[in-house]
């Protein structure tokens, strides 16, 4: 059997399948007798709760969890998936969720393309820049980037979190792969640019590749899948083609009948102002911004990358400094010099990152929650138990979070109930404001309401909750008041049932198109980093 | 699920129990086996003078040891305690046979230099931002150096000549030998002061909210930073914390000695920093703490002591010790399903 071989372009020839294939680590079954095939041309959509089995089945294809019962065929071959090497030589790639994990810092650009290549053994040892750069060259060309010289010989730490997406898919692809597996790849991008990546998987898909595609928003999967495999408990509970019916699948998914429809029923109106922000240029160079933020309603800002969003919460937060401008809490000045000080006046912020902002490693799910409040857990300094325990417990109840006890180290839980971990331990105080960033990043949809509903809960009790996204579905679900950011201004203020989904849409994303480089830049840049103009402020998220 | 794979996953779950149960027993039982040869080999060794003997002797590297462990919880290490220790005892003697200073009034100058070299620490790792291996390791150089200058290169000890040819004005105090050679009741002095210190700290780190907040730091800085938690506060504390343990070590070296052996100190560090390696392995608990560290440094000087009581050189204790930490390390991180919290050295950020 040779690997080189064209990628067959008829399209519904079984390039990969699976039948019986189960897992489990210790006593605990993840994967249970999974039957599936993969076809040529097709991109078959992965959906499943969080701890569903999509990890487990995803690592087993691509040569990570080579302890797999059941066996695999590729081309009707069967084959044993035990490292992933052999599994890219036997033709299946996969780019995994984390970017960050994908990319290795201190090595150019064009290194981290060529990284395959770096760990074989003699072969290839002296390395030729200008060979290594054709060679990057080529395999970014199968994504339509055409990327200079310069570019491909910066440090890859320096990427924007999308272009480095897009260099691990390169790496991928340059194995020729008959099945390339995505998990959850946009997670990290904007619309736009989860857009464009949209446009290299159609056209990856018409060259005949097969696609397995793990993503949790829906709207995506509607614009590019053929088929959609739901997993439920690590068992196929449907496969399904177009047309896709929601509202099965999301019951399949969740095992319980659930409500798609992710308007809110009912928009509450704050009335009492818990929060101003006078006059704060969210960049140095950008206008200032005033924005008022009431109690008794859920704000859900809007906006891409570099919009502003991250930089608005770490001035609510006491993260960051306002370059100008002013704050007030509860009608009075709010000037908060650290973390600290923002927790003590009731404002807590639910970082960005989880992993690295927001959880402990190695802490028990009790500690996790109750880390920023330990002087309400203790007495002249001397913690108590039984103090933590409680506080634990409601959290762990206010929002479902399915852990075997509040002692379970919080690594074991799935990514979403760390999630809700997190956003318990925030809401566990009380605070009269809450300032969530990007909460629903890789999180279920379950997981999802039940964040919105404690949202919700605080609200009606008079606290003041802003929720930042860059995901238009995610605030129409949670927000009463929405607020559209650009460039570091509103370009849209309003309540949710006063405005329509595409005027949302199109205050969004018209600043993309409309984004402020002036054309001379443009062309300059043509041969930078990506193909379309970014908004020009710094960005937030870094590989 | 099929009969057979219920069988694996039972036998499995089996093997995880017998592996967690070894991890976290082993290293007891390694002691009390060792203990246990030892008590029927060799007579002297189940003395209750040996006993005392051996904790007393072992006492000045559990203090190091347990310093740190106290940089270990936030993150970090400190290669200099070593160091201090020996800076602690040029500095106890100058004082009293130069300075010609009262045992209590050189204690307490030992133990102002103890926390200015934390802090020298501190603010070279948390404000110069060099890493911590890095910077401990500069200023053990620093620290060596300045007292060879003080002390013009020599031990020093009562009445010895000066430069001036006059002899020295002062001597080892009674009130400051008291350290090494008083005792309560059959209890020798630093065996008081070594479990005294282990219980305090073992007090702060698991009962308190500022133990909390350090384990906090070194789990993850930037989440604690979120909490609220003063993470440069904790750090610069860590490592003051860590000057003074090393500097009351540096203080029982002296008392026991009788004079400021200018090389006293130098073989300190490794002790220290294998003791409190081998305490965050003990009982499988995977992070730095207090009891593990102290237990760490009795299972060293129970070994020690059998050893040579069997009558192996002295030399062979070096390679002892070392197979000790090796197995302590194999424990905490290959054995260990559980996550080893020590970024011993860790040169990240």
């Amino acid at each position: 059997m040779t690997f080189d071989q064209p990628i067959a372009a008829e399209g519904n020839d079984t390039v990969v399948s699976l039948s019986g294939v189960s897992f489990s680590y210790g006593s605990n079954v993840v994967l249970q007798d999974v039957n599936l095939d993969f076809a040529a041309g097709r991109i078959t959509a992965l959906l499943g709760a969080n701890g569903a089995g999509k990890s487990t089945l995803i690592k087993a294809l691509s040569g990570a969890n080579p302890k797999y019962s059941g066996s695999i065929a590729i081309a009707g071959e069967p084959v044993a998936l035990s490292t992933p090497t052999v599994a890219r030589h036997l033709g299946i790639s996969a780019v995994h969720q984390k970017v960050a994990d994908g990319i290795v810092p201190g090595l150019t650009v064009a290194e981290n393309v060529l990284l395959d290549d770096l760990a074989g053994g003699f072969r290839g040892l002296l390395r030729n820049r200008r060979r290594d750069y054709a060679a990057a060259r080529a395999a970014l060309a199968l994504l339509g980037l055409n990327w200079s010289d310069r570019v491909l010989g910066q440090d890859a730490r320096d990427l924007r979190i999308s272009d480095a997406q897009l260099v691990t898919l390169a790496r991928a692809l340059r194995s020729t792969p008959r099945l390339l597996i995505l998990d959850e790849p946009t997670s990290a991008l904007t619309s736009a640019e989860a857009e464009r990546l949209f446009e290299v998987l159609r056209a990856l898909r018409a060259d005949g590749l097969a696609i397995v595609y793990v993503s949790h928003r829906f709207g995506e999967i509607e614009a590019l899948a053929d088929s959609v495999v739901v997993l439920r408990d690590g068992t196929v509970q449907s496969h399904s083609e177009r047309p896709f019916a929601w509202h099965d699948i999301l019951h399949e998914m969740l095992g319980r009948p659930t409500e798609l429809s992710q308007q809110r029923e009912h928009t509450d109106r704050g009335e009492t102002v818990v929060a101003t922000v006078d006059a704060v240029p969210l960049f140095p160079e950008s206008a200032p911004v005033s924005l008022s933020i009431r109690g008794g309603e859920v704000l859900g800002i809007l906006g891409l990358i570099g919009a502003g969003k991250t930089e608005l919460a770490e001035v609510l937060g006491g993260l960051a400094k306002p370059a100008a401008g002013s704050l007030t809490l509860s009608g009075s000045d709010y000037a908060p010099r650290r973390p600290g000080d923002a927790i003590n006046a009731g404002v807590v912020l639910v970082p960005e990152d989880r992993q690295r902002q927001g959880i402990l490693p190695g802490w028990s799910v009790a500690h996790n929650i109750t880390v920023p409040f330990l002087a309400q857990s203790s007495r002249f300094g001397t913690l108590r138990g039984s103090r933590e325990t409680a506080r634990a417990r409601d959290v762990v109840a206010a929002l479902d979070v399915v852990t075997e006890s509040l002692n379970t180290p919080i690594d074991d839980l799935s990514g979403g109930n760390q999630q809700k971990v997190v956003v318990g331990r925030w809401l566990s105080a009380a605070p009269k404001l809450a300032v969530l960033d990007e909460p629903f990043r890789g999180v279920d949809i379950a997981a999802r309401r039940g964040i919105g509903e404690r949202l919700t809960t605080l609200a009606r009790s008079g606290g003041a909750a802003v929720v930042l996204s860059s995901d238009v579905d995610e605030i129409l679900e949670v927000s009463d008041r929405i607020v559209v950011l650009v460039s570091g201004a509103v370009a849209l203020d309003g309540y949710a049932d006063e405005l329509d989904r595409a005027t949302i849409v199109q205050a969004f994303l018209g600043s993309d198109a409309a984004s402020a480089i002036p054309a001379s830049d443009l062309e300059q840049d043509a041969e930078a980093v990506t193909s379309t103009p970014e908004s020009p402020s710094p960005e937030s998220t870094r590989v | 699920m099929s009969i057979n794979s219920a069988i694996d996953s039972v036998r499995a779950s089996i093997g995880d129990r017998i592996s967690a149960g070894i991890v976290r027993w082993g290293f007891v039982g390694v002691t009390i086996i060792l203990v246990g040869y030892f008590v029927i080999s060799e007579p002297n060794f189940r003395t209750i003078d040996n006993v005392f003997g051996m904790l007393k002797f072992v006492a000045p590297t559990a203090i190091a040891g347990l310093g740190v462990m106290l940089a270990m919880t936030v993150g970090g290490i400190d290669l200099s305690v070593g160091a201090s220790a020996g800076f602690a005892v040029s500095i106890a003697a100058w004082t009293m046979v130069v300075g010609n200073l009262v045992g209590t009034a050189s204690i307490a100058v030992v133990l102002i230099c103890g926390l200015l070299i934390g802090a020298l620490n501190a603010l070279l790792i948390v404000v110069a931002r060099i890493p911590d291996l890095l910077a401990t390791l500069t200023m053990m150089f620093v620290i060596v150096g300045l007292k060879l200058l003080i002390v013009d290169g020599k031990s020093i000890s009562s009445k010895m000549t000066l430069a001036d040819g006059s002899t020295a004005p002062g001597s080892f105090t009674p009130d400051f030998l008291w350290l090494d050679r008083g005792s309560v009741g059959p209890v020798p002095v630093p065996v008081i002061i070594f479990l005294v210190i282990t219980a305090l700290l073992w007090f702060l780190l698991e009962r308190t909210r500022w133990g909390r907040a350090l384990y906090a730091v070194g789990a993850n800085a930037e989440a604690a930073r979120l909490a609220g938690i003063r993470v440069q506060l904790y750090r610069t504390a860590a490592y003051m914390g860590c000057g003074l343990l090393a500097s009351i070590a540096g203080l029982l070296l002296a008392a026991r000695i009788g004079q400021g052996d200018v090389s006293a100190g130098n073989s300190l560090l490794l002790d220290a920093v294998a003791v409190s390696l081998v305490g965050v392995s003990v009982l499988g608990i995977g992070r730095p703490n207090a009891w593990g560290t102290a237990l760490g440094a009795v299972l060293i000087a129970v070994m020690v002591t059998g050893f040579t009581m069997a009558g192996l050189p002295y030399y062979a204790q070096d390679f002892g010790k070392g197979v000790v930490l090796l197995v302590a390390l194999l424990f905490s991180f290959t054995f260990s399903k559980k996550r080893t919290v020590v970024v011993a050295g860790s040169m990240a950020n």
